[in-house]
């Protein structure tokens, strides 16, 4: 019996191995190799003697105000992703009433999270063209339109302004910041790309998933369509919004690097630099691996907070 | 007399209004979607002073496909070369991990081991762990290792995945469990059970990662843009950037470039439309 369980244990070893050893090398080796390096000086150019300098790389970070300003930027850009959710859901809603050409829809609707990446980036690069773009073009006809002629159109992804006036060197509000800029111009295209993306087929997948009797029973209860909605829909698809946007708001945190390094290099004034964006300046661009590895830390350890949540209480709604 | 009006109102709103304001509706979504794809393509066949003067009517006057034969032939960059780097990488990519990623699902969902839940956890934890955390280390492996600017340093690190083998392990714990006791039975090994059994019945988990691994890695930035310095090695994607860089104020070339980037991708999203449904809605979000 012994000599069997040896036997399976080896078999099962075989079968692990080409994976784990891949696994070992490229994944777990590298996050306890990038904590140990949180700590040191480490740079690849080797201008200054490697050193273990602790919290240093933490402190710094924590009071640098450019690290602040990144971590605003990225939580500004993370205002779209309740937009585009409750558009997804809305679509799937729509969708999800069995019309004629749902497939040609969700084929069209797909299409931008489908083809997303550099291509679609520097697309939106051209569309936004304060000069030529179509949609500035397209502006300016309707202040032309309705007489407002003199009224300058955004410039898009060359202005530090944004709705929610903050300035741009560092964190305050200021007042004369308000309109729209490029981190509003790269929420809009997130939008644009997510709103009948994966999020969208969840929904629908949930909503098929909804029995038909809850309806009928709600209907013989005199319900209308929008209290339909809000007593049997919104509840039985509480568990895939909670998951969608949980995911959101990870990816959300890593997010913003493509955009920055493909449309902005992280500009105007650093107002489209996330953390990600920052990681990347700092590891792969001055090579200051040690402090670029503490920021990778610290967005791990805020995506770990997010996840604990999720523990927390995911079990409560998740309990399909 | 108006109750009974408002009432035939109210039935045509149930039985037909409300679909005509739904397709409405979607149909102006639809065409959200579609605009900048259509200004894309027709930007792509317009001479340089048309795209810079607006006017109404969005068809090109004069055509100009040679935007294209310009883009392919240049000299600068060679877009033939990075669809096949491209292609190159993500194919191995894809064959690598399919491989790998199977075997050890079958590990962890039909053999019975010390240790395996223990193991399978490490796996599932490490599935959060944002990229760039690792990204830094495998870097400086890869300097270590000479692998920069290589096809190498760019298919191997990739070709590992937990996220497959979590996949494929969900998919594989769907089989029914019958099966592979009645060809142990049989006299078969665990490598016959694997290979006869229990590999036919995951094709189609296999499918979904297949087409999720390699769009992941045909569309692949951060890594290629790190890794890669050589003009020759470059994807698809950092020729692209590259491109951008070099001819950004040819817009109608750029978006010939970009025409040609995105064209494969939408062919292959109608043909495998139906697996890529399913892959999403089976908890695949990761690409």
């Amino acid at each position: 019996m012994r000599k069997k369980n040896r036997l399976v244990l080896i078999t099962a070893a075989c079968f692990l191995l080409p994976n784990f050893v891949g696994f070992l090398t490229f994944t777990l080796g590298p996050v306890v190799f990038s904590f140990g390096a949180a700590f040191t000086n480490w740079n690849l150019m080797k201008t200054v003697a490697f050193r273990w300098v602790w919290f240093e790389n933490f402190t710094k970070l924590f009071t640098d105000p450019d690290f602040w300003l990144y971590l605003v930027n990225t939580i500004y850009l993370m205002l779209g992703i309740p937009i585009s959710i409750v558009a997804s859901l809305f679509l799937a809603v729509l969708l999800g009433q069995k019309l004629r050409g749902i497939v040609a829809y969700r084929t069209l609707f797909y299409l931008p999270s489908f083809t997303a990446g550099v291509a679609l980036l520097i697309l939106w690069k051209a569309l936004y063209n304060p000069n030529f773009g179509p949609i500035n073009t397209l502006i300016e006809m309707a202040l032309n339109a309705v007489g407002l002629a003199g009224v300058h159109a955004p410039t898009w992804l060359s202005s530090t302004k944004n709705l929610l006036s903050l300035g741009a060197e560092r964190v305050e509000i200021v007042a004369s910041q308000f309109g729209l800029g490029a981190r509003d111009a790269i929420i809009i295209m997130g939008i644009w790309t997510a709103a009948g993306g994966g999020n969208m087929l969840l929904y629908l997948a949930g909503i098929s998933n909804i029995p038909q009797e809850l309806y009928e029973a709600a209907g013989i209860d005199g319900a209308g369509r929008w209290a339909q909605f809000r007593h049997v829909t919104w509840p039985q698809l509480a568990p895939t919004t909670f998951f969608i946007f949980i995911m959101s708001f990870i990816g959300g945190l890593q997010g913003g690097f493509e955009q920055a390094r493909v449309m902005t290099l992280g500009g105007p004034a650093g107002t489209t630099t996330t953390l990600s964006y920052y990681i990347y300046t700092k590891a792969f661009e001055e090579f200051q691996i040690g402090y670029a590895s503490a920021v990778a830390w610290v967005l791990f350890i805020m995506i770990f907070a997010i996840t604990l949540i999720n523990w927390r209480f995911g079990s409560r709604y998740v309990n399909e | 007399m108006s109750t009974s009006r408002k009432r035939t109102f109210s039935e045509w709103w149930f039985s037909t209004g409300r679909f005509y304001v739904s397709h409405a509706f979607l149909i102006a979504v639809a065409l959200t979607m579609l605009l900048p794809f259509l200004w894309m393509i027709f930007a792509s066949f317009k001479p340089m002073n048309e795209i810079e003067q607006f006017r109404l009517n969005p068809l090109p006057v004069e055509w100009h496909p040679e935007n294209y034969t310009d883009v392919l032939n240049n000299k600068d960059i060679s877009f033939k070369r990075y669809y096949f780097n491209s292609v190159f990488v993500a194919a191995w990519v894809t064959l690598l991990s399919c491989f790998t990623s199977s075997l050890a699902a079958f590990a962890f969902a039909r053999m019975r081991w010390p240790g395996r839940d223990l193991v399978f956890k490490l796996y599932l934890g490490t599935m959060m762990i944002p990229g760039v955390v690792t990204m830094i280390p495998n870097y400086t492996l890869m300097v270590k290792l000479h692998l920069l600017d290589s096809y190498t340093g760019l298919i191997v690190p990739a070709a590992f995945t937990a996220f497959g083998t979590f996949l494929l392990r969900q998919f594989m714990l769907t089989i029914p469990r019958s099966l592979d006791e009645a060809a142990t039975i049989d006299g078969a090994s665990y490598w016959q059970v694997f290979a006869d059994v229990i590999l036919p019945l995951a094709r189609p988990g296999l499918i979904v990662l297949a087409i999720f691994t390699f769009m992941g890695n045909y569309g692949s930035f951060f890594w290629p843009l790190v890794l890669i310095k050589s003009e020759h090695l470059r994807t698809l994607p950092i020729g692209m950037l590259y491109f951008d860089t070099m001819y950004g104020r040819q817009t109608n070339l750029i978006m010939a470039a970009s025409v040609m980037n995105i064209v494969p991708l939408i062919l292959l999203f109608v043909l495998l439309q139906k697996y890529l449904v399913q892959g999403i809605q089976l908890g695949a979000v990761k690409g």
